[in-house]
């Protein structure tokens, strides 16, 4: 993927300091990492709000700030479009003023059209009403249409679904596929919800403390995301069939046939699928009679945790990674061991899917 | 009801507290605009400064401004041979005090205004596109404007009964500087002016309440659906 995105900057906000480098491509880049990780802080250095102590960020030729040269665009030079955690709609205009802020204050032409950017985001009937009068989900569409409407070369999303309880979310989520898959638009999501993370994201750069640990694209950086409990793997599979008696979808995963209670894709879809390290169970010979729908031979690429009750093992599955989350006591009495062959079991019912372009 | 010279006090009034504070009114915003946005050495001595009016005396302020702003004073000469602007004995002069007595007035509630003002707000103007004085006319300036009514109402409210400052600077001169206040104390010191008196008691209650009124209505009105 083509380098859209370059960063590469150090500073101080307070008496936190943030150094970090790192690309982004063509579709979502995820930054993830715990709040106080310096997400925001990054940013807003992106977006020319906070000036970096030094470095260099630049879109594609465009430099937007480079210390050694004395760059440092002000915000309104970037064509950056920012959707914040709070909307930050205009409370003085209606929605479709502040949809077309960009248009009569910002002198931007529109690189999408207004009205496709309306369907986009199912903004019709809400156009004349004030920002006051609109539910959180509601304002945080108008947001990112204002933010799209701007012409921006960059969409810098900041949590945009915190705010939201779980409902709204997943009302807004479709919209964010719609847009990522739409529009092509180079779009840098941050998050700390892993849900989000696995559904929307391209690419994955991992901030700790203010510095980048890991960054890479998604399927290759997802295993190591997020707290214990969540721990899990991003495999990528193609629709083959559908099995509309029993409610299930058939995928090839690498060559496997993989099936999830799930309905409704085409065959030929691209399917990416999210499967937590506790739903997968191994065993060394291929099980008779057992519910378990999926039964994939795999191998053991590694073995992690030495201590505590549990053990992680790194599967290879034609070619994908999987985790696999057991006790060291299985892992033990199986005797595991690296580069062994041996079955992944995944429940169908257990796996949580997002759907890439087809 | 009112008699001519009743009305013309009336008129006198109104002009003076008006002029007062569609001249102060510019410089209270600068000033609040300082406060709420900056920090600097000496801010407290300015907020101190500002604030003075309010705690002194009136007749000091009104004493103070016959030093610096009379004919013989510092900045009255200057003014007088520079821009022809009198103030000793003029209406001019009783706009002047009204002016300054409404100043920490004006600028409280603006300042207030301003540091409640979301920031963020500017700063998602600016990603769209628009510049600074852009984002200050566009957003900022809109969403202040309850804020500068209430100090513009609050300061003409002031303006309208300031008393001892005026006469201090300006006395009690009919048809120049004799405004409500002053009116209704002439009239009182007076044998049998206690039913005129109650007239333009009755008249400056009424413009009061007059002012407030459409200030809470203009507010309501640029607030839109947000209050």
């Amino acid at each position: 993927m083509s380098e859209t995105l370059i960063v590469s900057v150090e500073g101080q906000v307070g008496t936190f300091p943030v150094a970090a480098a790192f690309t982004a491509g063509g579709g979502v880049t995820a930054l993830f990492g715990e709040s106080g990780a310096g997400k925001t802080t990054l940013l807003k250095m992106i977006a020319g709000v906070t000036r970096p102590a030094k470095g260099r960020i630049a879109i594609r030729d465009h430099v937007l700030f480079d210390s050694a040269r004395g760059i440092h665009l002000p915000p309104e030079q970037r064509r950056i479009g920012y959707v914040f955690q709070d909307a930050r709609l205009f409370p003085h205009l209606s929605v479709k003023n502040n949809l077309t802020y960009a248009r009569w204050a910002g002198r931007r032409s529109a690189g999408l059209s207004y009205d496709r950017v309306v369907a986009l985001l199912g903004l019709e009937h809400l156009q004349p009403r004030a920002p006051a009068l609109l539910s959180g989900g509601e304002r945080q569409r108008v947001a990112i249409g204002r933010a799209l409407l701007s012409n921006p070369a960059l969409l810098l999303m900041d949590e945009p679904l915190s705010s939201l309880d779980h409902s709204r979310r997943q009302e807004i989520l479709p919209f964010l596929e719609t847009l990522r898959d739409e529009t092509g638009l180079p779009i840098l999501y941050v998050s700390h919800e892993i849900d989000e993370v696995a559904r929307l994201a391209d690419e994955i750069v991992l901030l700790q403390a203010g510095r980048v640990t890991a960054s890479g694209p998604a399927e290759a950086i997802f295993s190591r995301l997020g707290s214990h409990d969540d721990a899990g793997a991003l495999v990528t599979g193609v629709v083959t069939a559908s099995d509309e008696a029993f409610g299930l979808t058939s995928l090839d995963i690498g060559g496997q046939r993989f099936q999830i209670a799930k309905l409704g894709f085409a065959a030929g879809t691209k399917l990416r699928l999210r499967i937590r390290a506790r739903d997968v169970s191994i065993a060394r010979a291929l099980p008779q009679a057992i519910s378990v729908r999926n039964i994939l031979p795999a191998k053991i690429s590694a073995i992690s945790g030495n201590d505590g009750p549990d053990c992680d093992l790194t599967l290879d599955i034609g070619g994908q990674t999987i985790v696999a989350r057991l006790t060291r006591k299985s892992a033990s009495e199986l005797a595991l061991k690296q580069g062994e062959a041996v079955f992944a079991l995944v429940k169908a019912a257990s796996v949580d899917r997002g759907v890439l372009r087809g | 009801m009112l008699g001519e010279t009743e009305w013309a006090i009336v008129l006198l009034s109104l002009r003076v507290a008006l002029v007062a504070i569609l001249v102060a009114l510019p410089f209270a915003f600068v000033f609040a605009w300082i406060l709420a946005r900056f920090s600097f050495w000496g801010k407290s001595l300015l907020q101190a400064l500002i604030t003075m009016p309010l705690v002194i005396p009136p007749v000091v302020t009104g004493y103070l401004l016959l030093v610096w702003f009379g004919a013989r004073g510092m900045l009255g000469g200057f003014l007088n041979d520079v821009f022809g602007l009198t103030f000793s004995f003029r209406w001019t002069g009783a706009a002047l005090a009204a002016g300054v007595m409404a100043f920490p007035l004006l600028v409280r509630p603006m300042r207030l205004s301003i540091e409640s003002l979301d920031r963020g707000l500017e700063e998602a103007a600016r990603s769209l596109g628009a510049g600074r004085i852009v984002v200050f006319l566009t957003v900022t300036l809109p969403l202040l404007l309850p804020g500068i009514l209430a100090g513009a109402v609050l300061g003409f409210a002031k303006a309208l009964g300031e008393f001892g400052a005026t006469i201090t600077f300006v006395s009690n001169i009919p048809g120049e500087t004799q405004t409500l206040s002053l009116a209704i104390y002439s009239l009182l010191q007076s044998p049998n002016g206690d039913v005129a008196a109650l007239r333009l008691i009755l008249v400056s209650v009424v413009i009061s309440i007059v002012a407030v009124v459409a200030s809470e209505w203009l507010q309501r009105r640029l607030s839109g659906g947000r209050a």
